[in-house]
């Protein structure tokens, strides 16, 4: 599904924020990565979807050689990563119906279809009642499980979530953690960033742990999914 | 609730759009009436050179002028090989010819007019004017041969630079255009790069961004268009009915056909397809930047 070789990552000619990150993710398996500010987590996950090439090393994403392949064969790698940003990126003048669509419809999905499928998708996230409300009326809570609903509505098979359940209630958290469990069950490739300890022992998936831009990979409950390459466990 | 129908870019809360419908209307305007006046000093060209080319006209001196001399002379011009047909014009048609120059008066007082006589040529066929007043001269003295390719030649390359200049100055407006058109886009990918990135993260071709950007510059391309062809068919359409009270041969007529005015349209049809191609390109040349 998701295999990083040696990969480094520096910014023009600062110095290198990720440096030798070796490991693979299998289909299907769920991990949280973790790691203190300033660690390199938001860069890993750009690199994970494809925001940002490496500066070295090999990323091999859906057995497809990143480096290898044309870019003009990335956006449709791309329609299979459903991502949640840490500052949510919702479009201000949509609605949250248009916001949630908004993947479908890049990829050419039919707008009836698309419809009932985003209203759905909003009831089972609590938001029912405001489908056609705009983020800036909206809680940050609500606009949480908007990008949420945004990132699944494509039934991704890598799903990369940034603190996804920083601003919501604790029960709420967990009611997020759930559907992504579900989405899990379902097939798709989960990675949440989060700096929530409670929620990473709670659910027990194994966890990728940045510091200072290395990384090691360390068993939580259940750890059978996770292949260490040159991370250490 | 009504999906698809809102761009994914909120272009109109982006100020550097507002200019550019007035910017492509004001090159619409003058590239219209650059158009305009090419297409009439074209016309006017055509009108010249069909009416004169293969002409020569010979003048007789009033003393000379006798029906004799007229006679000798048609006689052997009619000789001439290249000549097709020779008419001696009537004194009222060439005293006609003179009224819109001199006036009634100055005519009316005596003023010596020479006898004309219109010669046709062959198509091609090329006459030494100066060989052939010697020629009539030693008959008809002071006889004189007006070839026309002169002063027409002249004329004509004056018009063709004319028009050559307006075609000149539609380009450069037209490039104006593309410039401004540069701008207002890169503006635009400046003020929504973070939505561009977030479309691109969702798989989006640079087509579908690209086509959001060229939907929009046809949107305010044809706005500015359509209100720049307004304007300018308004001053042509005033220029005809100014135009109309003067009665000057030596005027070219300031107004277009239908055919014309169809074709005028190039100019904001253009204009548009101007503002989305630039917009495209420039679209498209900045997302190859991104991964």
């Amino acid at each position: 599904m998701l295999r990083f070789e040696n990969v480094g990552m520096r910014y023009g000619i600062g110095p290198e924020i990720l440096r030798d990150i070796s490991f693979s993710l299998p289909p299907g398996s769920f991990h949280f990565l973790t790691g203190s500010s300033g660690a390199g987590k938001t860069t890993l996950l750009k690199l994970m979807y494809l925001a940002l090439r490496p500066t070295r090393g090999l990323v091999h994403l859906f057995d497809k050689d990143i480096s290898l392949t044309p870019r003009d064969d990335l956006p449709a790698l791309r329609r299979r990563i459903g991502v949640v940003f840490q500052d949510f990126r919702l479009i201000d003048h949509l609605t949250a119906v248009e916001n949630v669509a908004l993947p479908l419809r890049v990829n050419g999905g039919r707008h009836a279809e698309i419809d009932s499928h985003v209203r759905e998708l909003l009831s089972w996230v609590g938001l029912g009642d405001r489908l056609d409300a705009r983020p800036s009326t909206l809680s940050g809570g609500q606009q949480q499980r908007i990008a949420i609903a945004r990132a699944v509505i494509n039934r991704p098979r890598l799903l990369l979530a940034d603190e996804p359940t920083g601003n919501v209630d604790d029960h709420i958290a967990v009611r997020l953690m759930h559907l992504f469990e579900e989405l899990n069950r379902a097939g798709t490739t989960v990675v949440i960033a989060t700096h929530n300890h409670a929620l990473i022992e709670e659910f027990g998936h194994p966890v990728l742990q940045l510091d200072n831009g290395e990384l090691a990979v360390r068993r939580n409950i259940q750890a059978p999914a996770v292949s260490p390459g040159t991370g250490k466990t | 609730m009504m999906l698809g129908h809102r761009a994914d870019l909120p272009f109109d809360r982006d100020q550097s759009t507002r200019f550019l419908p007035w910017i492509v209307a004001l090159m619409v305007f003058l590239g219209a009436l650059m158009f305009a006046g090419a297409m009439v000093v074209s016309d006017t060209i055509d009108s010249w050179d069909s009416t004169l080319t293969g002409r020569m006209t010979v003048q007789v001196p009033k003393d000379s002028a006798t029906d004799a001399a007229t006679g000798t002379l048609v006689t052997l011009l009619s000789a001439t090989p290249g000549v097709t047909a020779v008419r001696p014009v009537p004194a009222n048609e060439a005293r006609a010819l003179l009224v819109p120059w001199l006036g009634e008066e100055v005519l009316d007082s005596g003023l010596p007019i020479p006898a004309l006589i219109d010669v046709e040529l062959a198509a091609g066929a090329r006459l030494d004017a100066s060989l052939l007043t010697a020629r009539l001269s030693q008959s008809v003295p002071g006889t004189t041969v007006d070839d026309h390719r002169v002063w027409l030649s002249a004329l004509i390359n004056l018009g063709r630079a004319i028009e050559i200049l307006a075609f000149i100055i539609l380009g450069l407006i037209a490039s104006s255009a593309i410039v401004a058109v540069i701008f207002t886009t890169r503006s635009g990918l400046a003020v929504h790069a973070a939505i561009i990135e977030l479309l691109h993260q969702m798989g989006a071709h640079d087509t579908y961004i690209a086509g959001q950007f060229q939907i929009q510059a046809m949107k305010l391309s044809l706005r500015g268009g359509i209100a720049g062809t307004a304007a300018a068919a308004i001053v042509l359409l005033a220029f005809a009915w100014v135009g109309r009270g003067i009665d000057a041969a030596f005027l070219p007529p300031v107004t277009l056909t239908i055919a014309e005015w169809i074709t005028l349209l190039i100019v904001p049809a253009g204009a548009v397809a101007i503002a989305m191609f630039t917009a495209r390109v420039t679209v498209m040349r900045a997302l190859t930047r991104m991964p």
